[in-house]
């Protein structure tokens, strides 16, 4: 059974990744073959929507293993939760593409897909023990309703990208490029700390580090090695690394949040990787990447793909107020005695809200449909992973877990 | 002042956009699309601008100004979650903390008053302004888009369907005119469109409701805000924290209530419950659990009566009327007795044991052999300061006595101590006093919550609920087509989702044989 989840993931990472191809070929293909254009865009969209669905058929065969598997609805951890994500994320793309069947929406859906299935798939996959805070019906309906809602509004970021390459993706310098540019970046980071985390996984690198919290010994393991150890932390065991025997320096004592070293160890090699892969984009294609994408747009309609990033978003909201704040609220109250305590991720969830809630207030007036609306796409995208990364890294609250 | 009188002969108040009656614009920018925003009805804000209430009116109607005012609250949000709040940090004095924590950025973070944001007065005013845009917002449009949108005419002004976003020109002869709209109208009816019908016009229209939605929401935001306030009314709302140790029965502040652990219990995770194992992880948690019996002191007996039990668990709160009680905290095997024996140094012989209650000690011991055991002092967390002993807490956690042990061989009584179950020994003493057993309880920490406003505040989310959904999952569309001097006008609004107006504009258009050319703004395939 164990197995079995496991080969339902890595073939759901596979699907994602053959129908990011299919998609790719379909907008970029038709320069290739003479034929009729239209005709191989809609062959190739075709079987990469196809290829889509199975993916997201067998995401959600692994989601239901691993829920028969734990005995709970799986969205526990980080590597749970951030997979479910990937999954709405997936099918609420599904839903956009059978509205406006735009083919280059999945060029771009479906690489941030993998990307977040990747990024989730570095977190402990254990399936652990329900701790008693999340033992609830509430822990399915909450969670999964947030992350429907997310998914939503992320297919608006893909939307609001795709709208900008197209409109700034020939532009060599700028500053709507440089932004662009930067976000691109960010993706790569992400993409480059999956590959390192699972490139020292395979080697099989370990160190231990005890160090004192709150006057208890705590030991923090990594599987990567340690360039930042926790304050006044003693090596208990170490790998050798280039010649690296202890933590190369300790981290800030500010960084509350559980095992907190350890994850700033994590950003600092997905940094490392991803401008190393960046670099290698760049010396390759002797493109910036904005540049490198813009093929894959260029033939989208700017006002329609406002009109999806905007569609998205008015799909997502109501339901991320749902799941996030009044299920939320709910769960809160049955679980901890107060509807809403101010915790960072419930602030977060409310940011989240505010901030949709001005871009939808603002499209109401003139001038704020197209790029500036496709921007405060991606700030609401940048505000959900805020929520999801940092809000647990650096911020100690009630739900550390994830 | 404005001529506001349209050429159809309607007297439009100030500041009205398009002709109430027929449509027809009244300001003139020709080449751009309609701005059919409220219908372009004129607005209290913007016809009347005399009075400070007008003003303030005005000032608070404006999108602008909420928009403003989200941001700024978004914002303060996000500098409130940078540091924990006052509530969450694990010290009662904030003024050392973040300074102690975090440095001199914490010490500035809790001057500026960031470490209790969210209950400042000028977050709160932010949030009650935001009610009051709420409410000024909605009643200024709301109102006057509920005129306009029951007063529709069928039969628009030309300029208004040719300058829609979609809008299409047709030639169509006279004698075709009748087949053409009433073909139209039947394929519209057939995507569920309401149909109108007058003279040479026809007004199709569906998901009126999905105007409605962003003010129901805004209707059930106000409910949720106004349920915040019962927490400032004395008695409806209640937060108390006790510890109850198993077997102990505690009063609830504030409360006629009495609160009783019967027994507090850890489960952990079985073996064989765990799928994955890992190496050296501590054992899980699976269950806290309190077997609490509710109690009320009766008026006239002053006994306890027992109201309600339950098996307090978290997730799974006891609720008698207002109370709700939570499984919040938990003390496993807390010492709270000590089993101890008198020796007699010189045979070896001791006496029968007795219990000292580490919470509720007694004064005196009475043993058999005649031994007598007096309790002089009681230090519950023992310390020295200095050569003075004193107690930090009343917790007992380091728990020190003072005995006085009598005896028919010792009537004047010797004295000893015993810290933390060991005695110091004195040398001449006769007798000295032994540790036999240590008494274990669970301790269960007890949220005690009443929440009268509770209701409101669902109330709200659910009508919030049910203005997000019809605003957001309808769209209102509208046709209108009207011939006039052989031509055929068609004009198409909708406040979201144009592709899919366009979409099933030209369906139903094809359906009815009607030659839609693809309007210039069409949609690429």
């Amino acid at each position: 059974m164990i197995k079995l989840m496991e080969n339902l993931l890595i073939g759901t990472f596979f699907l994602y990744l053959v129908s990011t191809v299919m998609f790719v070929v379909a907008v970029l293909g038709k320069r290739v073959r003479k034929g009729d254009e239209v005709e191989h865009t809609n062959r190739w969209g075709r079987l990469g929507i196809i290829f889509t669905m199975i993916g997201a058929l067998i995401h959600v065969g692994f989601t239901v293993t691993r829920a028969v598997v734990g005995g709970y609805f799986p969205t526990s951890n980080m590597f749970e939760f951030i997979s479910f994500f990937c999954l709405m994320m997936v099918i609420s793309f599904i839903i956009i593409y059978f509205i406006y069947r735009t083919v280059a929406l999945g060029a771009l859906a479906m690489p941030v897909a993998v990307i977040l299935l990747a990024y989730a798939s570095v977190f402990p996959r254990d399936v652990q023990p329900l701790i008693p805070a999340l033992q609830s019906y509430w822990l399915w309906i909450h969670v999964s309703v947030v992350a429907l809602g997310q998914g939503a509004l992320s297919i608006g970021f893909v939307a609001g990208l795709v709208y900008l390459i197209r409109k700034f993706g020939k532009e060599r310098i700028g500053k709507h490029s440089l932004y662009l540019e930067i976000v691109l970046v960010f993706l790569v980071l992400v993409l480059g700390f999956a590959l390192s985390a699972t490139a020292f996984g395979a080697m099989g690198y370990q160190a231990e580090i005890q160090y004192t919290v709150n006057d208890s010994q705590q030991v923090q393991s990594y599987r990567m090695p340690p360039l930042v150890g926790p304050a006044g932390g003693q090596v208990v065991e170490m790998h050798n690394f280039l010649g690296m025997t202890k933590p190369l320096m300790e981290a800030p004592t500010w960084m509350e949040g559980k095992d907190a070293a350890r994850k700033l160890n994590s950003v600092i090699w997905s940094i490392i990787t991803g401008l190393l892969l960046y670099a290698i984009i760049r010396l390759l294609f002797r493109k910036r990447l904005h540049e490198l994408v813009y093929p894959l747009v260029r033939s989208v309609d700017l006002e329609t793909v406002d009109e999806i990033g905007y569609r998205a978003i008015a799909i997502g909201f109501p339901i991320f107020t749902l799941g996030g704040l009044i299920f939320g609220m709910i769960w809160a109250h049955e679980a901890w005695g107060r509807f809403w305590g101010w915790d960072p991720k419930e602030v977060w969830a409310l940011i989240t809200w505010l901030f949709y809630s001005a871009y939808l207030h603002l499209r109401l007036s003139r001038g704020w449909h197209g790029t500036k609306s496709a921007w405060m796409n991606v700030g609401g995208f940048v505000i959900i992973m805020i929520n999801l990364i940092v809000v647990n890294l650096v911020f100690a609250g009630l739900h550390s877990y994830a | 002042m404005e001529n506001t009188k349209c050429e159809c002969g309607h007297n439009n108040p100030v500041g009205t956009v398009l002709c109430e009656y027929c449509g027809k614009p009244l300001r003139e920018d020709k080449d751009q699309p309609l701005d059919m925003r409220y219908e372009g009805v004129a607005r209290r804000s913007q016809t009347r601008k005399r009075t400070l209430v007008d003003r303030i009116w005005s000032f608070f109607s404006s999108v602008k100004v909420a928009v403003y005012l989200i941001v700024i609250t978004l914002i303060a949000s996000i500098l409130g979650s940078l540091l924990p709040q006052e509530r969450y940090i694990p010290s009662n004095r904030p003024e050392v903390f973040y300074a102690q924590e975090y440095g001199v950025w914490g010490d500035l973070y809790y001057k500026l008053g960031l470490s209790d944001m969210y209950s400042s007065w000028w977050y709160i005013t932010l949030l009650a302004l935001i009610g009051i845009s709420l409410v000024v917002c909605s009643l200024d449009r709301v109102i006057p888009l509920y005129r306009a949108l029951k007063n529709q005419q069928v039969t628009k002004n030309q300029s208004f369907i040719i300058r829609q976003r979609i809008s299409h020109q047709l030639q169509i002869k006279e004698g075709e005119k009748e087949q053409v709209l009433k073909q139209l109208g039947e394929q519209l009816k057939k995507s569920r469109y309401q149909i109108r019908r007058e003279g040479d016009s026809l007004l199709a229209e569906k998901g009126r409701i999905s105007r409605w939605g962003p003010y129901i929401l805004h209707v059930g935001l106000i409910v949720f805000l106004l349920g915040t306030l019962p927490r400032l009314i004395p008695g409806w709302n209640l937060e108390e924290f006790v510890w109850v140790r198993e077997g102990q029965t505690r009063p609830i502040p504030n409360t006629p209530y009495y609160i009783k652990n019967e027994r507090a219990e850890v489960e952990l995770y079985k073996e064989s419950e765990i799928v994955q194992k890992q190496k050296d992880a501590p054992p899980a948690v699976k269950e806290w659990r309190t077997e609490v019996v509710l109690l009320k002191k009766d008026d006239e007996t002053e006994e306890l009566k027992e109201i309600k039990r339950h098996v307090t668990r978290v997730n799974h709160p006891l609720k008698y009327e207002d109370l709700m009680i939570y499984q919040s905290g938990f003390q496993v095997d807390q010492v709270s007795a000590l089993e101890l024996v008198v020796l007699d140094k010189k045979t070896g012989k001791e006496s029968e044991t007795f219990l000292v209650d580490l919470f509720e000690p007694e004064k005196e011991y009475v043993l058999d052999g005649g031994l007598t055991v007096h309790l002089l002092n009681y230090f519950p967390n023992f310390k020295l300061e200095g050569k003075q002993p004193t107690t930090q807490s009343e917790r007992p956690n380091n728990p020190a006595f003072v005995f006085e042990v009598k005896s028919p061989d010792k009537p004047e009584g010797e004295k000893m101590w015993v810290i933390a179950g060991t005695k110091l020994d004195i040398e001449e003493n006769k007798y000295e006093i032994n540790l036999k057993w240590m008494h274990l309880t669970n301790e269960s920490g007890l949220l005690i919550r009443t929440e009268r406003g509770l209701w409101v505040i669902l109330l709200g989310g659910i009508i919030s609920m049910i203005g997000l959904v019809m605003g957001f999952y309808w769209n209102h569309r509208r046709v209108w087509v009207r011939w006039m001097e052989g031509k055929l006008l068609i004009g198409a609004h909708t406040n979201k989702n144009w592709f899919g107006l366009r979409r099933e504009l030209e369906q139903a258009a094809k359906r009815a044989n009607i030659p839609l050319a693809q309007s210039s703004e069409g949609v690429k395939p």
